[in-house]
């Protein structure tokens, strides 16, 4: 946390809470290497159709990571990720990230 | 479009910084100034988080706005509007809470005859006449038994004796603790004494054994001479400061663990910081607490408003005192200020006010078991006797109905976490029934919570080494 000092325990506990839990890309590279065990956040791991081959049957496209899931695969993926509802709810839910690689955190949140 | 609301939070300053105390998590965070900014600019109204962004973009960034949103909505300092509030539900623990203190009432009769005894005053709730005034060795055995099979896999557990005047029952005393380290050595635990008296009968053996089995000593006792004569004196009417300052400095000078005093503070006597000064400084106790006397409103020797004002300015100039002796490493004996630090930095989030009938019980001469020692021998509030255990099904009845979250009065006070509503005792005596909150206290609890906050921040930005005792 860079804006909230935590000063007693219950407040450190709550940091680490976030701490442990922030998202965690599956190339991501370089320290830290991500903690605990790594489970693919990608469209879906269970049937995996992207994740062991591509959409042609090959290795070449295999599934991004999150970050490019966001775009990829609700726009062009066979397989497509649940996104908000784009025509009516949430038009601009992506409007302050112009390159998801580096500013995905910027992502608005979307309640019901 | 996403609607920002504040949280529940109580806002507090510390040496100048700004800090939030959070409710129901009880956190604590210091804020820089995008946060504080944050939570200004979002004051009692819903703003989205566009427009946020935007009224703060003179002075933030957006991303800086959206960061700080997002740090401020994880500590749950702010919440979305639409996001769903999971309601606190009112429910037994989840798990058995081990009994980790128990109250042995070894007898029910005194030698002094304070006037604003709960026990035996006009509020009393137990019938002292149908119990035996004495708990024989037979019973505070079985509450030795009781009081292990209850403690689980705890470690330690302590053993309070209590009254009446505990000392009037010294064979007792004597063979239930031989009993408990004997006991405690065939389990593998460990086993803490402590005793409240009221220091008359404190001689040469007595303090022996004290010594001897490291027992842990708190005298009640309310000031200096005039203070002391004023309630606690002897049936005919003597005052009882001459009889009890030479035992009580013989204890302090032979005892190795610290000695603590326990002041009752009534109409008459509030006098905060001269009882402070002559118990701690003049006579040697190594802590001096303070409690308002609990009965009706209507007694002549209850505090009525003003006092309670009286009392907050001068517990107020003891914690600044206490800050003060804490920052230059000095020792400071004043136990009420300690003890609620110790609680804000374990962020203590409570779903019932003390840990009565929860890892705390108290025992009647008899051997009934009731939810702590001002309740023993009252059948109303039986939760079993040491003889045939606890009722688990009476005990979750209780913990349920008096869950914080049945306290409706409390539903918008950010200092709940801390006071749960505060003692059931008090409660009964004050509105007949230990599941009212204390509304007569809020903003007392309030007022003081607030204090402590305030040394707690100044304390851990400057010396935050201090706070290693409360880990």
């Amino acid at each position: 946390m860079r804006h909230l000092k935590p000063v007693n325990r219950k407040a450190r506990q709550i940091e680490s809470m976030h701490a442990e839990k922030d998202v965690v890309a599956l190339q991501q590279g370089g320290s830290p290497a991500p903690s605990g065990p790594h489970i693919p956040l990608g469209c879906s791991f269970v049937f995996a159709p992207g994740w062991e081959v591509d959409s042609s049957g090959g290795t070449a496209g295999l599934c991004q990571p999150v970050e490019r899931d966001l775009f990829d695969c609700h726009i062009t993926c066979f397989w497509p990720a649940h996104v908000p509802d784009l025509y009516n709810h949430a038009p601009d839910w992506t409007g302050s990230c112009a390159a998801a690689q580096k500013d995905w955190r910027k992502i608005d949140l979307i309640f019901p | 479009m996403t609607l920002l609301r504040r949280g529940e939070y109580h806002a507090f300053e510390s040496d100048g910084a700004p800090y939030v105390y959070l409710v129901p998590s009880a956190a604590v965070f210091r804020l820089d100034d995008a946060s504080c900014a944050v939570l200004d600019a979002l004051g009692d109204d819903d703003v989205a988080l566009d427009s946020l962004a935007g009224s703060l973009a003179p002075r933030f960034a957006p991303a800086e706005v959206r960061a700080t949103v997002h740090e401020l909505l994880g500590a749950r300092a702010i919440r979305a509007v639409a996001a769903p509030v999971e309601p606190v539900r009112a429910e037994p623990p989840r798990r058995r809470i081990p009994l980790t203190t128990l109250v042995l009432n070894v007898t029910s009769k005194c030698n002094l005859s304070c006037t604003y005894c709960y026990e035996y005053g006009e509020d009393r709730i137990v019938e002292a006449s149908r119990k035996p005034r004495f708990m024989n060795e037979e019973t505070a055995r079985q509450s030795v038994d009781f009081m292990f099979a209850e403690a689980g896999e705890s470690p330690v557990v302590h053993l309070t004796f209590f009254g009446g005047e505990t000392l009037l029952n010294f064979k007792v005393l004597k063979s239930a603790l031989a009993y408990a380290k004997e006991r405690a050595t065939a389990l593998g635990r460990q086993v803490d004494a402590s005793l409240t008296t009221n220091a008359t009968l404190l001689r040469e053996e007595t303090i022996d054994w004290i010594v001897e089995n490291d027992v842990g000593v708190t005298v009640s006792m309310d000031g200096a001479r005039e203070q002391q004569d004023r309630f606690r004196v002897f049936a005919n009417g003597q005052g009882s400061y001459d009889v009890i300052i030479p035992n009580v400095r013989e204890l302090l000078r032979r005892h190795r663990r610290p000695v603590g005093a326990r002041v009752t503070l009534t109409g008459q006597n509030l006098d905060v910081i001269g009882i402070y000064r002559h118990l701690a400084e003049e006579i040697g106790f190594w802590e001096v607490g303070f409690a308002p006397v609990t009965t009706s409103w209507q007694r002549e020797h209850a505090i009525q408003e003003e006092g309670f004002d009286r009392m907050l300015g001068q517990f107020r100039e003891l914690a600044a005192e206490y800050l003060e002796h804490s920052l230059a490493g000095r020792h400071h004996g004043f136990s009420n200020v300690r003890d609620t630090l110790e609680e804000i930095h374990k962020g203590l989030s409570k779903s019932h006010p003390c840990g009565a009938g929860l890892g705390l019980m108290g025992v009647a001469t008899d051997g009934d078991v009731a939810l702590c020692h001002r309740f023993a021998g009252s059948d109303a509030h039986r939760l079993g006797s040491v003889q045939d255990g606890v009722d688990h099904a009476k005990q979750a009845d209780f913990l349920t109905r008096h869950h914080i979250a049945n306290k409706t009065d409390c539903a918008t006070c950010w200092a709940r976490p801390l006071c749960a509503g505060g003692c059931y005792h008090e409660a009964h005596t004050r509105y007949g029934s230990t599941t009212e909150p204390n509304l007569h206290y809020c903003e007392w609890i309030r007022a003081w919570t607030d204090t402590c906050l305030r040394v707690y921040g100044t304390l851990a930005e400057r010396k935050p080494e201090f706070l290693r005792q409360f880990e």
